[in-house]
């Protein structure tokens, strides 16, 4: 991934070959991945895929059945990978009866802060969060927003290297949602490795450089955004025809010209763009009205669907 | 739609399991509580422990304190109780008998003074011998007048020689004296009524007599009552109402309080915490920092209370309250820790809390005291926190014991407190990692 790694310093997060078994789950097959410095890496898979698992796990709240977990080269849970790591869970796990800046002073003392670095530890997680005129107000009176942006703040106190951000967004507005990529962004750029998870396509590709997709707890592939498109679909492009008329007829016409039907829309890779006149003349042929017809590079939806034969969101 | 939206509300019970089962236990739990308490099979009358003196030896005296010994009802004990296989300890002097009613070894004592035998009865213009003692301590309301009653009865039951002679002896004195005639045949009936009594006596000790139940009046035996603890006690049971219910309203609140550990559980923020620098057992220690500190305060405002309207004797027992208060706020904090870590849900921990803390409120003495119940359950009783509390409060407010007294109360509540706390913390092990 990332190069420029001094010889001989530990990096930020290693995972080595981590296997997590619940009963007869494997929520965690066989994950190896590291992160470096400066670089945030997207964990893209739908839910119960084990990105949660694999989350906990580097945070000591998991214990593995079997591989290595390695902060800043301490073992997951030791004292020195808990100050080196942030993490906000998916939950909003904060104290929704007091306020803002009590949160904060609570989660920080937690961390061993104290006196004055606690003051500006404070001062500049609400700064970060933009919570600074809501510092006295009640979490629980926050809107959802707000919630997310303070939930991130309380793993950010002490100033960890390495940032854990397991589906931060989820249930946040639009606005909101740009507020909390900027926050991350801002981290990133400071030289923190993060690590952030979602199901949605779109903030992988927006806010990382590296992505990892999991599926069944397992790593089915890894790397930028165009190596993955390039390793699922070459050079290909993907066409997208709707058409007008049985749905039975044009399932049918889709799958014998090697398709598949994507939410009512008729989904090919070609290799050249003059495919699609042969494609559109042969549909005509069988009856089938155009409605509207569009070329696109492949995307990670495409990339998971090609991989996993599932989209993300299932 | 109200058979769907009871439909949902018994999905979500049916979910719980842990409350759903206590939802049921509850009242069966409560049932037996209660039943054990005042159902009262045939042996579960709580005996009154009595502790007797007779300076006087006379005859009148000697079959007083037999026809007591006798009753169900009394534990009677002339020499201080010991241990299995010791030699009983010398007879109890009035002075020692007093000491122990203090003390609270037993609720009431009675000392029968030097010279009661000459006029046992009292009626008449000559009923002014000695009278009997009784020794009491105010906290039980019961003993005393129990103890009195029965005075009473063994005078009618067991002594009806001298009722008679001293009947007959008031009559001479209102009639102005009897025939020689008289006074013999007085003097015969007399003799043959104390055979009598000592044949019946006799024949009870050989099992073939029937009950003792027959006879039954008050009054005939001067008693001089004077209770020997609490008597300048402004509001005699305030205080112990304010240990009693302040430790039951105090398992309440700290059961309450570790019920938060639940909802940082199920929120995520228990995760958070112990992803940072605090462990587990610092964790559950600053919550129980937390609870016994609520408790304490609690106790607190309510002695303060009770002594500003109560006028409970407050300024006087600070050292002792606070040794006890502490005490008890340490055992009550592990004892709510423990619920909380036992349970998944606060669901769970209502009802669990619910059962708990009524059964030991009820059988520690927290609703009545605990005289009012069976041997049996009196000594389960002190497998409660309660007991042990209320015991430690009633030696400081009641007894005005030194500090160094209270050191059994204590003893026990920390032990409790620190034996919870280690249970607590084992099971608490489920949060930490998965």
């Amino acid at each position: 991934m990332v190069s420029g790694e001094k010889p001989g310093v530990s990096k930020p997060l290693e995972i080595e070959r981590l296997v997590k078994r619940f009963g007869d789950l494997t929520a965690v097959n066989d994950v190896s991945l590291e992160v470096r410095a400066g670089e945030c890496l997207g964990l893209l898979g739908p839910n119960g895929a084990g990105k949660s698992t694999l989350i906990r796990s580097i945070v000591g709240r998991v214990i593995p059945d079997a591989g290595r977990v390695a902060v800043f080269g301490a073992a997951a849970g030791s004292t020195e990978a808990r100050m080196a790591l942030g993490w906000v869970p998916q939950e909003l796990a904060i104290y929704p009866r007091i306020s803002c800046g009590e949160n904060l002073g609570a989660f920080g003392r937690y961390y061993g802060l104290k006196g004055q670095a606690l003051k500006e530890a404070i001062q500049w997680c609400l700064h970060w969060a933009a919570l600074e005129d809501r510092s006295g107000e009640l979490a629980r009176n926050l809107s959802g927003g707000m919630k997310r942006r303070l939930n991130m703040a309380a793993g950010m106190l002490h100033r960890p290297k390495v940032l854990l951000f397991d589906e931060p967004t989820v249930g946040v507005d639009p606005q909101s949602r740009n507020r909390i990529f900027e926050m991350i962004a801002a981290l990133r750029d400071e030289g923190a490795a993060v690590i952030y998870t979602t199901h949605y396509m779109e903030e992988a590709e927006r806010l990382c450089e590296q992505i990892a997709i999991i599926d069944h707890g397992r790593i089915i592939a890894a790397g930028t955004k165009e190596e993955l498109v390039r390793g699922a679909f070459g050079t290909r492009s993907q066409v997208l025809a709707r058409f007008s008329g049985s749905e039975a007829a044009i399932g049918e016409w889709t799958e014998r010209h090697g398709g598949r039907m994507v939410d009512g829309t008729a989904e090919f890779t070609i290799e050249q763009a003059a495919e699609i006149p042969r494609l559109l003349d042969d549909a005509s042929r069988a009856g089938l009205e155009l409605k509207d017809v569009s070329l696109r590079r492949p995307n990670l939806e495409s990339v998971f669907l090609h991989l996993t034969g599932r989209e993300l969101r299932e | 739609m109200i058979l769907n939206v009871a439909r949902t509300a018994l999905l979500g019970l049916r979910r719980d399991r842990g409350a759903l089962a206590l939802s049921f236990a509850l009242p069966i739990a409560f049932f037996t509580v209660f039943a054990l308490i005042f159902g009262g099979s045939r042996d579960t009358t709580p005996r009154v422990t009595l502790i007797v003196v007779d300076e006087d030896k006379s005859e009148a005296s000697q079959e007083l304190v037999r026809a007591l010994e006798r009753d169900n009802s009394l534990w009677v004990h002339r020499t201080p109780v010991t241990k299995k296989g010791e030699p009983s300890g010398p007879e109890y002097t009035a002075a020692t008998a007093e000491a122990a009613v203090r003390a609270g070894d037993a609720p009431v004592a009675i000392v029968i003074p030097q010279g009661y035998g000459q006029n046992p009865v009292a009626f008449g213009p000559s009923s002014k011998g000695a009278q009997i003692q009784l020794l009491y301590d105010a906290s039980d309301q019961v003993a005393p007048q129990l103890v009195n009653g029965l005075l009473q009865k063994a005078a009618m039951t067991s002594m009806p020689a001298s009722l008679a002679e001293q009947g007959m002896k008031v009559s001479g004195e209102y009639i102005g004296g009897y025939t020689a005639e008289q006074t013999r045949r007085m003097q015969q009936n007399l003799a043959d009524l104390r055979a009598a009594v000592a044949r019946r006596e006799a024949e009870r000790r050989s099992g073939t007599a029937p009950g003792d139940d027959e006879g039954a009046g008050g009054g005939v035996i001067a008693v001089n009552r004077r209770a020997v603890v609490g008597e300048n006690k402004p509001n005699p049971m305030i205080a112990f109402y304010a240990a009693a219910f302040g430790v039951m309203f105090l398992m309440w609140t700290s059961s309450g309080t570790a019920g938060a550990l639940l909802d940082e559980a199920e929120s995520g923020t228990l995760d958070r915490v112990l992803s940072s620098r605090v462990s587990m057992s610092t964790l559950l220690a600053g919550k129980m920092t937390f609870a016994i500190l609520l408790a304490f305060t609690q106790l607190v405002v309510m002695f303060v209370f009770g002594w500003l309207v109560f006028r409970v004797d407050l300024p006087h027992h600070i050292p002792g309250f606070v040794v006890m208060g502490l005490s008890t706020s340490f055992a009550v904090a592990a004892f709510g820790m423990l619920l909380a870590s036992l349970c998944h849900t606060r669901a769970q921990l209502a009802a669990l809390s619910t059962l708990v803390i009524m059964t030991m409120s009820v059988v520690g003495g927290s609703m009545f005291p605990r005289y009012f119940m069976p041997e049996a359950m009196q000594k389960a009783g002190l497998l409660t926190i309660n007991a042990w509390a209320i015991d430690g409060f009633t030696k400081v407010f009641w007894r005005d014991l030194p500090v160094m007294d209270l050191w059994p109360q204590v003893s026990v509540l920390l032990a409790v407190g620190v034996a919870l706390f280690l249970i607590a913390r084992r099971v608490a092990r489920r949060w930490e990692v998965a």
